[in-house]
């Protein structure tokens, strides 16, 4: 039986146990005079037997999935009479035969491997029908046996609940699990690379040229992996991001939340929101082909040289893309003052600025701050803008009219096209990734830290 | 005017209902106007024929009343019998709110309150308001008092402002608490010490007139008692009107009390008078505590 076939049964099967279990706490209920004399309603008895009947089984089921492949593999490579002794020798063994068995010949293979291949597909139907014999057996006899023990005094709802408690659990945990992995394979492989390149060089060195020779008579590809030039490249736009998006956001979100009428509030906050949901390859292209030549002519004009992609028109779109982000922040922190406090200023005969520059800011700074500071993890990690508009040398500059890279872009870069898995290249992309994963996280244990400890705690 | 004694009078000295039939009151009486003694020689604000508009809906209904100098007046009536918006009018308060709209005549000093050349800012200087819920701002206590005093450029050396902040928070009863520790968040103290932060940052630009809204309805008995007796020595130099739900405070603190009912303006007299001896039914009833 097909997996997707035996995942419907066990749906069946649960429903049919819920509605038998429903069913029977009714009559057990009509038969001594009322819903009162159960210890749960109904509903809970059919969900306590549905678990019953589907968890262990979906357990088994998935169980099953996960190991059949390695234990087959295992048993067929045992029963071989010469077996190879290296793991990587086995492994080849194991494609031959999989692929033997699967009809992917290439000639006459070989009889040990052709013995092996039969002895794989037997065990495979075995394992296919053992695996559907098992499942369904454990829904319906843990389902019959939960029926069969059914009494109204059964506490059917605490032990859903309990259930249910550690389905959340194990939810939760899912997202932390993937960030933890995610966290430690872009550490190991990082380390990789430490071995290859020095931590200090990639820290301090400042020289970037990530190509690496693939044979020893390669001129020119010695691989230099100094990474100063993209952090400063990642800070100079991103500081140029900033300084677009946190005056401009912070000051529509106090014209919004402070001055503005109901009528542009209803129309701009929406349209603000709008901006947030553009698609970043959009803004990427229009910077690239709008605001990149647009500076560059601009700066021609005035008797400058610029670079057709350059820092200041990644960062200047980078911080329109940003505008909404730190304006509807504010804007939240700014409504969340309290009228009370608004009243108080005005009631001591304040303007309605003074009211907003001495009293209204500086109550929610706090949040402020925690808005920009998430703004900024932000434009740190953004990619697509910079990788289309900020160019791709990685120049060690301080002028924001030249070409700089950033690590996203280099991280783009060292990863599109054909890649060794095990070159110092590949592996830099790890570092890069890591030391970007750190600065984020960083920053926003600092802005939630700066938010939750000066928030005023307005009841 | 002593703070406590007055609290059995406040509660007992009603007069007896004198026929069954007053005891249902019918709370939809029509007020046609107010009884008693609404006005005084020496006023210090008059308002004349006020009437307060939500949108559509009307809260005040054609109020007249003076309130003199060094005098407090308490305001009492059941929840949304629009005392606290007929407080809001004086220092035009009212005019933050979307919608509200005031007609009549107000005018401190004989000077018009509402009109298109007044500007509220001075305005509020001289008619300060206590609110309800304590509101210091998130800034040191020192800041919180310094507040007033620098937005209205009173105290131009440090010495001058240090000064300001010292009496205000003497005569608000809050010095020997704080002193030692001036710059500290103002959201730190009790309520009861919030409270009478926010009547020292409304001191501290020296009004004439302050308005206090239901200033101890989040407080306990304790501090309740502090703040009343402050309000009593506040009146030598201010002229105090007070909103409360509390008939025993209104006793204790105030020399004439205005009742109000739906928007009306029902009986203003003594105090004394309006507890012990209300001439309007509507006055009685709620003062026996027949309903509000």
């Amino acid at each position: 039986m097909q997996t997707p076939t035996l995942f419907a049964l066990l749906l069946l099967l649960v429903l049919v146990a819920y509605g038998t279990g429903f069913t029977r706490a009714v009559t057990a209920a009509r038969g001594s005079g009322g819903l009162r004399n159960l210890a749960s309603l109904p509903g809970y008895y059919g969900l306590h037997t549905a678990l019953w009947c589907g968890l262990p089984a979906l357990l088994l089921l998935v169980a099953w999935i996960a190991f059949d492949d390695a234990i087959i593999c295992a048993m067929v490579i045992n029963s071989l009479a010469d077996k190879p002794e290296t793991i990587s020798a086995q492994n080849l063994l194991w494609t031959q035969i999989q692929n033997v068995a699967a009809g992917n010949l290439f000639g006459e293979p070989e009889p040990q491997i052709a013995a092996a291949a039969e002895h794989l597909a037997a065990l495979r139907d075995n394992s296919r029908l053992l695996k559907a014999g098992l499942t369904l057996i454990l829904a319906t006899g843990l389902g019959a046996f939960t029926l069969l023990r059914f009494s109204p005094q059964l506490r059917a709802r605490e032990k859903v609940e309990k259930v249910l408690r550690w389905v959340l659990l194990a939810c939760a945990c899912a997202a932390i699990f993937t960030t933890i992995g995610i966290l430690l394979s872009v550490l190991f492989e990082s380390l990789r690379f430490f071995q290859a390149v020095p931590v200090s060089e990639f820290l301090f060195g400042l020289h970037w040229s990530p190509q690496m020779a693939l044979r020893a008579d390669q001129v020119g590809s010695s691989g230099a992996f100094g990474a100063v030039p993209l952090f400063t490249g990642t800070m100079m736009v991103t500081a140029i991001a900033m300084f677009v998006a946190v005056p401009v956001g912070l000051m529509s979100a106090i014209y919004l939340a402070e001055y503005a009428g109901r009528r542009v509030r209803a129309f701009a906050k929406p349209v603000l929101e709008i901006l947030a949901g553009v698609p970043t390859v959009v803004y990427g292209f229009f910077a690239a082909l709008t605001v990149a030549p647009f500076i560059r002519d601009a700066a021609a004009a005035v008797g400058l040289e610029a670079s057709s992609e350059s820092a200041l028109a990644a960062g200047l779109v980078m911080g329109v893309m940003i505008i909404p982000f730190v304006s509807s922040l504010s804007d939240d922190v700014i409504n969340a003052v309290p009228q009370s406090l608004r009243d108080g200023a005005l009631g001591l005969g304040s303007t309605h600025s003074e009211t907003v520059r001495k009293v209204v800011i500086p109550a929610a700074l706090p949040g402020i701050v925690g808005g920009v500071l998430l703004a900024v993890s932000r434009a740190i990690g953004e990619t697509m803008i910079v990788v289309m508009a900020a160019g791709l040398a990685a120049n060690l500059t301080a002028n924001p009219l030249d070409s700089v890279t950033t690590v996203t872009v280099q991280i783009v870069t060292l990863l599109v096209g054909d890649q060794e898995f095990d070159s110092p290249k590949t592996l830099a992309a790890f570092a890069l990734g890591l030391m970007l994963f750190l600065t984020t996280l960083v920053l926003n244990f600092i802005a939630l830290h700066v938010v939750k400890k000066y928030r005023e705690q307005y009841d | 005017m002593n703070t406590m004694t007055l609290d059995a009078a406040g509660q007992t000295a009603p007069a007896q209902p004198e026929s069954v039939e007053k005891a249902t009151v019918d709370t939809d009486t029509r007020v046609t106007e107010t009884v008693g003694q609404p006005f005084c020689d020496d006023a210090k604000l008059r308002m004349r024929g006020i009437n307060v508009f939500y949108g559509e809906t009307q809260a005040i209904n054609d109020v007249s009343l003076d309130i003199g100098r060094n005098e407090v007046v308490a305001m009492i009536g059941p929840s949304g019998c629009g005392k606290s918006t007929f407080l809001r009018c004086i220092n035009r308060m009212n005019d933050t709110i979307e919608g509200c709209r005031v007609e009549g005549d107000l005018t401190l000093d004989d000077e018009p309150i509402y009109g298109p050349r007044v500007d509220v800012v001075p305005l509020r200087a001289r008619v300060g308001m206590v609110f309800q819920k304590p509101n210091p701002f998130p800034k040191s206590i020192y800041e919180n008092v310094a507040y007033g005093p620098k937005i209205h450029g009173i105290a131009s050396r440090r010495a001058e402002l240090d000064e300001i902040v010292e009496n205000s928070l003497r005569r608000a009863g809050l010095w020997n608490e704080v002193k030692d520790r001036l710059d500290q968040p103002g959201t730190g103290l009790s309520g009861g010490q919030q409270q009478r932060l926010c009547i020292a940052r409304a001191i501290a630009v020296s009004p004439e007139v302050i308005l206090m809204d239901e200033p101890c309805s989040a407080l306990d008995p304790i501090a309740t008692a502090r703040i009343e007796e402050l309000i009593d020595e506040l009146r030598e130099n201010y002229t105090i009107a007070i909103v409360t739900h509390s008939m025993q405070q209104a006793a204790r603190v105030s020399q004439r009390t205005a009742y109000f009912h739906l928007g009306h303006l029902v009986e203003v007299n003594d105090t004394e008078t309006v507890f012990t001896n209300p001439q309007h039914e509507l006055t009685e009833a709620y003062i026996t505590g027949r309903f509000g």
